[in-house]
């Protein structure tokens, strides 16, 4: 006695259990991060001049983190094609390069975060703002590189767009420049410190929740496509079919993670 | 699955009464680690029907605060201290000085209200009528074997049980559960000492996964796996009741998980989502501020309002079965049900912000949403009229099932009404946070909803079991409960309308005109006096379930048996099996034929035509 339709197609649906079931899973998925854009959306809409920084992500890395999902979601259907076409090879060839997709994005992402958690933030006592990133640190001083400075109160992470340049260089008092020598500020100098991680400003929060949520499911997709890859493939010698519709789902899910990038991707990096 | 094979599997199975694996698979694998919906159910039921007994003993001890603030607790008073020490007020003899009990302080008292309103709404109530009656009749009625994904149900209910467990384990933490109320807004929730709040965010998040694990699992059921000829329009409505619930639950807890993600960032993290910037609060200094605490209300109500259509949905699936059962008529208004269950899920989730009108989020929203939540109660009137107009011709049975989901129809009715004047803006500014609403929310869960699922249990228990439950004492049980329960909630109404605000630990006496003669708008004496009254009807309440729980387990073993398979004469698929139904549920693939209600057909042979039946 088994549970009917876990591996034939209903033939009045059109679909077998676990199709369907991943199909819901993705609808409440897209509620919670549907949930998570709102969120964002009303955060921004609402923060207040200085406090939604923009320009901060650094878009080539993005970019090349997009085409290695989008990479990844070529490789996930040719997979599963793969099998639908008996060949086993290369099923293995491709969901092994999946799952490599889904490691270097991590990477990346990895790479980005620390990049920020070493960000530093400075309000020094005479109202200008520093920040640059965490070079040295000991108990009278710490040393930061590629400083910028700027006026406290134009908010953390605040960038200079070329309109802003503009008026800057009118504007007597400058402020907003690179520079490329080490900054090296003395404990006393400073009123505030904190780094770029979740609780410097609400971007950076909604930031990390975002893409934090989001490299949650790469991983979780990425382990169950590593178990497909290893393992859990001595399924297709004794049920192909199942197999297959396995790879078909894990898959869909994929193709989700993927589409939830492609929108975090503009919202974060771009706008 | 091969038909034939499966045949003669039943058919040896239903001979040999247990285990279709050929052994007796053990009491862990049969109980504990079971797939099998009907267990799954079973233990959702018992779990829920102790969370809902959990939940009471709260309010059985907020109740003695509001009626005699500062007196000490009776019987467990210090039973209390024991447990939570450090919780508890002792109280001095004001002459003697000497120690004569233990009085609950006022966080203790938040931090009841606030467990007793989510167990009951997350571990208690929900649970029961989705997830305990869904899981054992929604694939017996659909003539399935089992539900679609049999492990992941398995899972759904161990990470509710584990839910459950961490929301209870804040009890024996330092400084208790949490106090910000059921709804934990924020900031309040956020800036409140106990880590109460921690456990009850990752409770939340595991139950949602297990309602979503859920959700997931009996919409896949009920699409795939309908029996042969079981169509859409010859679904027993209980079904399409848990269906569009199931729906509700998968699409709006995922907004509440997000809110309590949020906050969880916010205390565990340091984030400033629902921290504006400039909050005054000294253990909250050094926060970056620029968050929004609408937000929280915002993700928070847009599962709050879809909860209560899970709340009554399934009650409304349940008093349908029973009410066509015992009229011996079918259903009034099939489709018309169906449709309308469909379109209260739809809307239900464009009316949460009807809980938020003193937010100040502005007239023009408040306008959109007071629009919704008018239109939302035409399909509650008209699932209501249907239910009442299939009465009218039938030959009532007045079994204790149906007394009960008679008592539903105007408990329910009264629930529903008294939602009007708070889905107005205009009056809701006057109700908003009184005990009005506490008294309109309860009509509709504690005597439209539980008083339903009572009379699902004496309905669907000789299934179950082989043996009815006492009518006797289902009588009993049923008039005690249906006088108490509008003893206690009714006077709620009068409270509320003269200002009684809900929250309290001194029940209103703050308030009162004794301790402010010369306040304008202060409580009058007699809506305080009530407290006492309503107190005492509540505990009369609870002691009205003592027949039902004793009745509930010594019917198992000694209750009378049941004539036959189908003791109730019902058409519906669940009836069609073995009683209690095997492993597998139908000896025979069963196929359908007929539609649901098919009672007193004209010119049948008997007065009620199963559905596997051809007429």
């Amino acid at each position: 006695m088994e549970v009917p339709y876990t591996v034939k197609n209903r033939p009045d649906t059109g679909l077998y259990n676990a199709k369907i079931g991943i199909w819901l899973f993705l609808a409440s998925e897209v509620m919670l991060f549907g949930a998570l854009f709102s969120s964002y959306i009303l955060l921004r809409v609402t923060a207040q001049e200085g406090e939604w920084p923009t320009e901060l992500l650094n878009v080539p890395i993005g970019t090349v983190n997009t085409l290695v999902l989008i990479l990844s979601s070529v490789t996930v259907v040719m997979a599963w094609a793969s099998l639908k076409l008996n060949n086993f090879k290369k099923f293995k060839f491709y969901q092994g390069l999946t799952v490599i997709c889904a490691m270097i994005f991590v990477m990346i992402k990895s790479y980005e975060y620390r990049d920020k958690f070493t960000h530093h933030d400075v309000i020094l006592t005479n109202g200008m703002r520093v920040d640059g990133h965490l070079v040295e640190e000991t108990s009278e001083y710490i040393v930061l590189s590629h400083p910028l400075e700027y006026p406290a109160e134009k908010g953390i992470g605040y960038r200079p767009t070329a309109l802003h340049e503009a008026e800057e260089e009118a504007n007597a008092h400058g402020g907003g420049h690179h520079h490329t020598e080490d900054r090296k500020i003395m404990l006393s100098d400073i009123e505030k410190r904190t780094n770029w991680g979740p609780w410097a400003n609400t971007y950076f929060a909604i930031y990390f929740t975002l893409t934090g949520l989001h490299a949650l499911h790469v991983i979780g997709g990425a382990l169950v496509m590593a178990y497909f890859w290893g393992p859990g493939s001595r399924m297709w010698k004794k049920n192909p079919e199942q197999f297959t519709n396995r790879i078909e789902v894990s898959g869909l899910f994929w193709h989700f993670v993927d589409l939830v990038w492609i929108f975090l991707f503009p919202i974060l990096y771009l706008l | 699955m091969d038909s034939t094979e499966a045949k003669e599997h039943h058919g040896a199975e239903h001979d040999a009464g247990h285990g279709h694996d050929h052994h007796d698979p053990g009491f862990m694998r049969k109980y504990i680690f079971s797939t099998d919906h009907k267990i799954i159910g079973i233990q959702y039921g018992l779990t829920s029907l102790l969370f809902m007994l959990a939940g009471f003993f709260l309010i059985a001890v907020m109740r003695w605060s509001i009626a005699f603030p500062g007196e000490p607790l009776p019987v467990i008073g210090s039973l209390l201290n024991t447990f939570m020490a450090g919780m508890t007020s002792p109280v001095l003899d004001p002459e003697t000085n000497e120690l004569i009990g233990y009085a609950i302080s006022n966080d203790l008292y938040n931090s009841f209200g606030a467990m007793h309103g989510t167990i009951m709404v997350f571990l208690a109530v929900v649970p029961l009528a989705f997830a305990a009656f869904g899981n054992y009749v929604v694939p017996l009625q659909i003539g399935a074997i089992d539900m679609a994904f049999p492990r992941l149900n398995m899972a759904s209910y161990h990470l509710f049980l584990l839910g459950g467990l961490v929301m209870l384990g804040s009890f024996f933490i330092p400084g208790g559960p949490a106090q910000a109320g059921w709804t934990s807004y924020s900031p309040l929730a956020t800036s409140i000492p106990t880590d109460g709040q921690l456990y009850w965010l990752i409770a939340m998040v595991i139950i949602i996964t297990s309602s979503l694990l859920g959700a997931v699992n009996f919409i896949a059921t009920i699409i795939q796996l309908r029996a042969p000829g079981m169509t859409w329009m010859r679904l027993p409505f209980f079904c399409w009741a848990q269906f569009v619930t199931a729906f509700l639950l998968l699409l709006a807890f995922p907004p509440l998980e997000v809110g309590a993600l949020l906050q969880l960032m916010d205390r565990v993290a340091g984030t400033s989502f629902y921290l504006p910037t400039g909050l005054a609060i000294s253990s909250m200094q050094d926060v970056s501020g620029g968050g929004s605490p609408l937000l929280y209300q915002h993700l928070f109500w847009f599962l709050g309002h879809p909860e209560v259509y899970v709340l009554i949905l399934p009650a409304m699936g349940v008093v349908s079965e029973i009410i066509a059962n015992n009229t011996r008529k079918p259903i009034w208004g099939y489709k018309s049900l169906v449709y309308s269950t469909l379109v209260l899920g739809f809307l239900s989730f464009i009316v949460w912000a009807h809980h938020m009108y003193l937010t100040g989020m502005g007239t023009k929203i408040s306008t959109f949403f007071q629009t919704t939540t008018m239109i939302i109660s035409i399909p509650s009137v008209i699932i209501l009229t249907c239910l009442f107009i299939s009465l009218w011709g039938g030959s009532i049975r007045f079994n204790t099932p149906m007394l009960f989901a008679l008592a539903f129809l105007p408990m329910f009715g009264i629930g529903g009404l008294t939602g009007l004047p708070l889905g107005f803006n205009y009056s809701d500014i006057h109700l908003h946070d009184t005990y009005y609403v506490i008294g309109h929310f309860h009509y509709v869960v504690a005597p439209g909803t539980i008083f339903a699922l009572i009379a699902g249990i004496y309905f669907w228990y000789p299934k179950l079991t082989g043996r009815y439950m006492s009518e006797f004492w289902g009588k009993v049980h049923f008039w005690c409960s249906f006088v108490f329960m509008n003893l206690t909630f009714q006077p709620m109404f009068a409270q509320g309308m003269a200002g009684m605000e809900r929250r309290m630990a001194d029940g209103g006496a703050g308030y009162s005109v004794a301790n402010n003669p010369d306040a304008i708008g202060a409580l009058a004496d007699q809506f305080l006096k009530l407290n006492v009254n309503i107190t005492f009807a509540a505990y009369a309440l609870g002691l009205s379930q003592i027949p039902f729980i004793i009745n509930l387990f010594y019917s198992i073993s000694k209750g009378r048996s049941v004539e036959s398979d189908n003791p109730w004469q019902s058409t519906t698929l669940e009836w069609q099996t073995p009683t209690p139904p095997p492993h597998g549920n139908f000896t025979t693939p069963p196929k359908v034929f007929a539609g649901p209600y098919e009672y007193s057909v004209p010119g049948a042979a008997q007065d009620y035509n199963p559905q596997n039946q051809k007429s």
